[in-house]
């Protein structure tokens, strides 16, 4: 028989080696979460996948259950917490859906919408952000970065390329490209990589198909995130 | 005796009145809206003064001093005010200027670019000086209700109106929520 | 990328060398060539990801990550004022204004003439002989107008740093009451030869009666440390000293460090002895720098008499070996497992746990990482035992704390007490008067109210690090907190969203406070964020980023609601300056082209 343990309520069946996030969504069950991927190793920075065991808020994405384990999920403390830090992500970058080829397929504006979350609240820091056009099929719009490190590990540890890295400290903390100069084209970053398919936001875009599919018809305009077990799936590159 | 009709006031400031033009797109429920609300300033109605309201829905976010002005009038007047769309949200496509220092704009489009105004920044005193960065309007006033959407769709617009009316909490579902 | 330019080759080559050309080393090599070159050239980051076989993108991410690493010039001379809130408090800010007027310098930038730039950094440690500051990462001390004039001067005629008056660069131990630790006559070897004595297990058990706990704030139990990274299977061991000391207002380490070195290592050595280890590490701050050619002295003597290295005191299974690692400003660092993600040359980001560094730590091997106190502490229980130390302190506290005391007070400097002195004996004997409040234990420590002097220094009542920095009734709480949150935002490391975005936007509250906008809405969403911090963060640093608002809030409300000039919302941003650039461009200065934060009445 499995070890399972209980979220809200449900009881969610769990293997060894597994985190809570894993065997939730392997059940079906959704929590919010954007640094998190069922393909790369746990990393734990959006802290949005933030559930409460024992008392103690933890994040799912690298916590791993043990048996009869009492996690608790959608309550509404936590969502609470979770809209804030979307919202803090919100107005760290610049986000400007209306102008976003993402918009629509975008995890951090379906996980806002899954929150309920009406306005940005904070100040917004508008920073000066980079837009870099240099490659001849793929646009980096460092604008929309939330900092998942999705294409750092993708470009690390499928590609085998370190395309991507993190660097910078603190509020400084920014999106870097493996190249003296800079730009994406000087490196050998290619539309084939894994790294080019992960971005949650509008990042990593391919050029020359702007709006394919029209605005109100898109993955989640279809349906709700929290449909999507596995959102990451959800948009396939024709 | 007919139940006193709530006012209503409606302003664009920073904004391309798309979300008005939304707002219109509520059709034949405008009818059954006058029923219960009366407008009072608007672009809607031509007047230029607000008086004491209910609502006041803004769009747009702030981009310049009578921005700041008419929002903080709209403030002081209105019980309930609620910031419609993108830009009053987040300040929205004028506010992708702000990473650009105000005196390089200027310069690149009144003395760089040629065929502008003889190459002199306008200083009339009617027209209203922009600020450094365009803000939302929530970092001016505090804001009792956002309508989210580029613009919000007729029937977001008409559910949180409806709502306000009733005295009840607007719920924006799946359908309803979008920020594009 | 090119041939590798050879004069990169002349200087990169033999520090390669003396790092085995293992990327591990990263953050020293780049360390090294920074001091060589004045910075990381493009050209030797080119030239290291050959000889280290790594992506550009690792080594510019570690470099970009570190205070004191620079990927661009910096100047010849790098100033950074030291900016903790003792150092404010003895006018550090009036004195970098100063140089900056003397030399020509805009805060923040590099000179056109690429000879100098000047900055703030955070607390170098020398609280009791500020205010202080890094000169190329050197500290000097109890900075004057003249000896900024002075300083002034050497700069201008480009004086090399060996040829400047020494008694800039001198520190001072300032001790005041020694007791345990702090005593003399202890004799290098007389703790290992002890514990040899006693066997491995002999010395846990003595650890374990002891009661020791980690002096480094946190207060694990040292004797569970060892033993369980003792049991713990691993190819290597490894034994890691936090000298990461970067609490603002602690400075401890540095006189342990400068002069009770050998109980330092001695202590490391036994835990090795223990723990079945073969090297150990200590992580020293970027900020003693200063001190590593005394230390790296101390371990060679002590490899002459037989401490260190092959065959210790004659056993032929005992051998044990300790470098030293040397940061680059990252308050960061001093949480364990960043620690080790920096040993290690990577980004100090802390790990997710478990597991723990007792099972995988350093390399990922079983390690055992405790404070320079700690380890300092042990060679008094080899010595004397376990019981003997368990009889000095309190039930729960055994054994001796040192204080580091700066602040408004007549005796800046060490303290040694046993467990359980209450903070009013300390500020009697550090000669405080007219004393409003404490911050013990540094920022992400307490604020301690004058009512609250009795309280008692120990992990029962108030466990410290350290830090204890007194604030007499003419300073403003708020501003202390205020100079805190600055702290944190800067040295968040910006992993988790609710830290790096959460501690600016609580700067910024606090800044709006500061700067007259303030309005009861903003204290309510100060504590929303003081409360997300809390509870989101992924580490320490987020978890107390909020505790100096959290403490002055309530205990010095009064500082905050003479801040709270508005009844209503206010902008945070001055709507008039907003307006500067469009009326200077216009040439405008009429009535329209202004504008009020505070609403003006209709």
């Amino acid at each position: 028989m499995s070890k399972t343990f209980t979220l809200d309520g449900k009881t969610i069946p769990f293997k060894d080696g597994q985190t809570i996030i894993q065997a939730a969504l392997d059940a079906g069950y959704y929590i919010p979460h954007l640094c998190h991927h069922p393909e790369f190793k746990p990393h734990g920075s959006c802290k949005l996948c933030t559930v409460v065991v024992s008392g103690h808020q933890t994040a799912s994405c690298t916590l791993q259950p043990a048996e009869g384990m009492v996690v608790e999920s959608e309550t509404e403390q936590l969502n609470a917490e979770r809209r804030a830090l979307t919202q803090m992500l919100f107005v760290e970058g610049n986000h400007f859906c209306p102008s976003c080829e993402k918009s629509g397929d975008c995890q951090l504006q379906a996980t806002a919408y899954h929150l309920g979350m009406m306005t940005t609240h904070y100040d917004h820091f508008f920073p000066n952000r980079p837009l870099d056009a240099s490659h001849d099929d793929y646009l980096l719009d460092l604008n929309r970065c939330i900092l998942c490190s999705l294409c750092v590990r993708a470009s690390r540890d499928v590609d085998g390329k370190n395309v991507f890295a993190l660097a910078g400290r603190g509020a400084q903390t920014h999106l870097i490209v493996n190249a003296r100069s800079g730009r994406l084209a000087d490196t050998d970053f290619s539309a084939t990589d894994k790294a080019a398919h992960v971005c949650p936001v509008g990042v990593i875009l391919p050029k020359k198909r702007g709006f394919a599919v029209p605005i109100g018809e898109r993955t989640f305009d279809k349906q709700p995130i929290d449909a999507y077990v596995d959102s990451r799936l959800a948009r396939k590159e024709s | 005796m007919a139940q006193e009709k709530l006012k209503i006031a409606t302003v664009s400031l920073a904004g391309c009145f798309g979300c008005h033009m939304s707002f219109l797109d509520i059709d034949e429920r405008l009818f059954e809206l006058i029923e219960h609300v009366e407008f009072d300033r608007s672009p809607l109605t031509d007047i230029k003064e607000i008086g004491q309201c209910s609502i006041g829905l803004i769009e747009g976010g702030l981009c310049n001093a009578e921005n700041v002005h008419v929002l903080r009038n709209f403030r002081r007047h209105c019980k309930v005010l609620v910031a419609v769309g993108a830009c009053a949200i987040n300040g929205g496509l004028p506010a992708q200027r702000n990473p650009i220092p105000l005196a390089a704009i200027l310069e690149e489009v009144y003395h760089t670019n040629p065929g502008l105004h003889n190459g002199v920044i306008p200083n009339d005193p009617e027209l209203p000086l922009p600020l450094n960065k365009v803000h939302p309007i929530h970092e001016v006033v505090t804001v009792d209700y956002f309508i989210p959407g580029c613009p919000p769709s007729a029937d977001t617009i008409w559910e949180v109106l409806t709502a306000l009316l009733a005295g009840r909490q607007p719920v924006l579902g799946h359908a309803l929520l979008h920020y594009d | 990328m090119g041939s590798p330019d050879t004069a990169c080759a002349s200087y990169l080559d033999p520090i390669l060398e003396r790092y085995g050309y293992r990327s591990v080393n990263l953050l020293q090599i780049l360390r090294e060539a920074q001091e060589s070159f004045g910075y990381i050239h493009p050209d030797a980051v080119d030239y290291l990801m050959l000889k280290l076989d790594i992506p550009r993108t690792k080594i510019e991410g570690v470099a970009s990550f570190y205070s004191f690493l620079h990927l661009e010039p910096r100047g010849k001379y790098r100033v950074l004022f030291s900016d903790n809130i003792t150092d404010r408090m003895l006018g550090s800010q009036a004195l970098m204004e100063r140089m900056c007027r003397n030399l020509w310098a805009e805060a923040g930038k590099i000179t056109e003439d690429g000879l100098l730039s000047v900055d703030t950094t955070s607390c170098t440690g020398m609280c009791d002989q500020g205010p202080a500051l890094l000169l190329n990462n050197i500290a000097l001390t109890r900075l004057t107008e003249q000896r900024v004039d002075d300083i002034c001067s050497l700069i201008r005629q480009q004086v090399p740093l060996h040829a400047w008056p020494t008694e800039f660069f001198q520190v001072t131990d300032n001790i005041h009451r020694k007791d345990l630790l702090l005593s003399e006559g202890f004799v290098p070897g007389a703790a290992l030869e002890a514990a040899l004595h006693r066997g491995a297990a002999g010395m846990l058990a003595e650890l374990e009666a002891s009661g020791l706990r980690g002096r480094g704030g946190a207060g694990f139990t040292t004797a569970v440390k060892w033993k369980s990274c003792r049991n713990a299977p691993g190819e290597q061991h490894y034994v890691v000293c936090n000298a990461d000391e970067g609490e603002p207002g602690t400075f401890k380490d540095r006189v342990l460090l400068n002069s009770y070195a050998d109980k330092v290592f001695e202590g490391m050595t036994l835990c090795g002895y223990v723990i079945g280890a073969k090297q150990g590490i200590l992580y020293l701050r970027g900020e003693y720098r200063y001190l590593l050619d005394k230390l790296n002295a101390v371990l060679t003597r002590r490899r002459a008499q037989n401490l260190l290295g092959k065959n210790i005191l004659g056993q032929p299974w005992f051998d044990f070996d300790i470098t030293i690692h040397l940061g680059a400003g990252a308050y960061i660092c001093g949480e364990e497992s960043a620690l080790l993600e920096s040993l290690e040359g990577k980004r100090g980001t802390p790990r997710n746990r478990p597991p723990f560094p007792v099972t995988h730590g350093y390399l990922n091997q079983p390690t055992v990482v405790n404070n320079v106190e700690t380890f300092a502490a042990t060679c008094h229980i080899a010595t004397a035992g376990g019981a003997c130390y368990a009889d000095i302190g309190t039930a729960k506290s055994t054994g001796t704390k040192i204080m580091s005391v700066s602040g408004d007070c007549a005796r800046p400097g060490i303290y040694e007490y046993p467990f359980g002195v209450s903070v009013r004996q300390v500020l009697e004997d550090c000669g405080a008067t007219h004393t409003q409040a404490v911050q013990v234990s540094g920022p992400s420590g307490v604020t301690v109210a004058a009512h609250e002097f009795d309280r008692q220094i120990g992990f029962e009542d108030l466990p410290t690090a350290g830090a204890f920095m007194v604030f007499d009734r003419n300073r403003d709480l708020f501003e202390v907190a205020r100079n805190f949150v600055h702290f944190f935002a800067h040295e968040s490391c910006g992993f988790c969203t609710p830290c790096r975005v959460g501690t600016s936007l609580l700067r910024n509250l606090m800044d709006k406070l500061h700067n007259g906008h303030g309005s009861p809405y903003d204290i309510k969403e100060i504590e929303n964020l003081n409360q997300l911090l809390l509870s989101m963060s992924h580490c320490g640093l987020g978890h107390t980023a909020c505790n100096p608002v959290l403490n002055t809030i309530v205990k010095f409300r009064p500082a905050y609601e003479a801040r709270m000039l508005h009844q209503e919302f206010t902008p945070a941003f001055d709507l008039d300056w907003s307006l500067q650039a469009a009326r200077q461009m216009t040439g405008r200065d009429d009535n329209l082209a202004h504008l009020s934060n505070t609403e003006p009445l209709p």
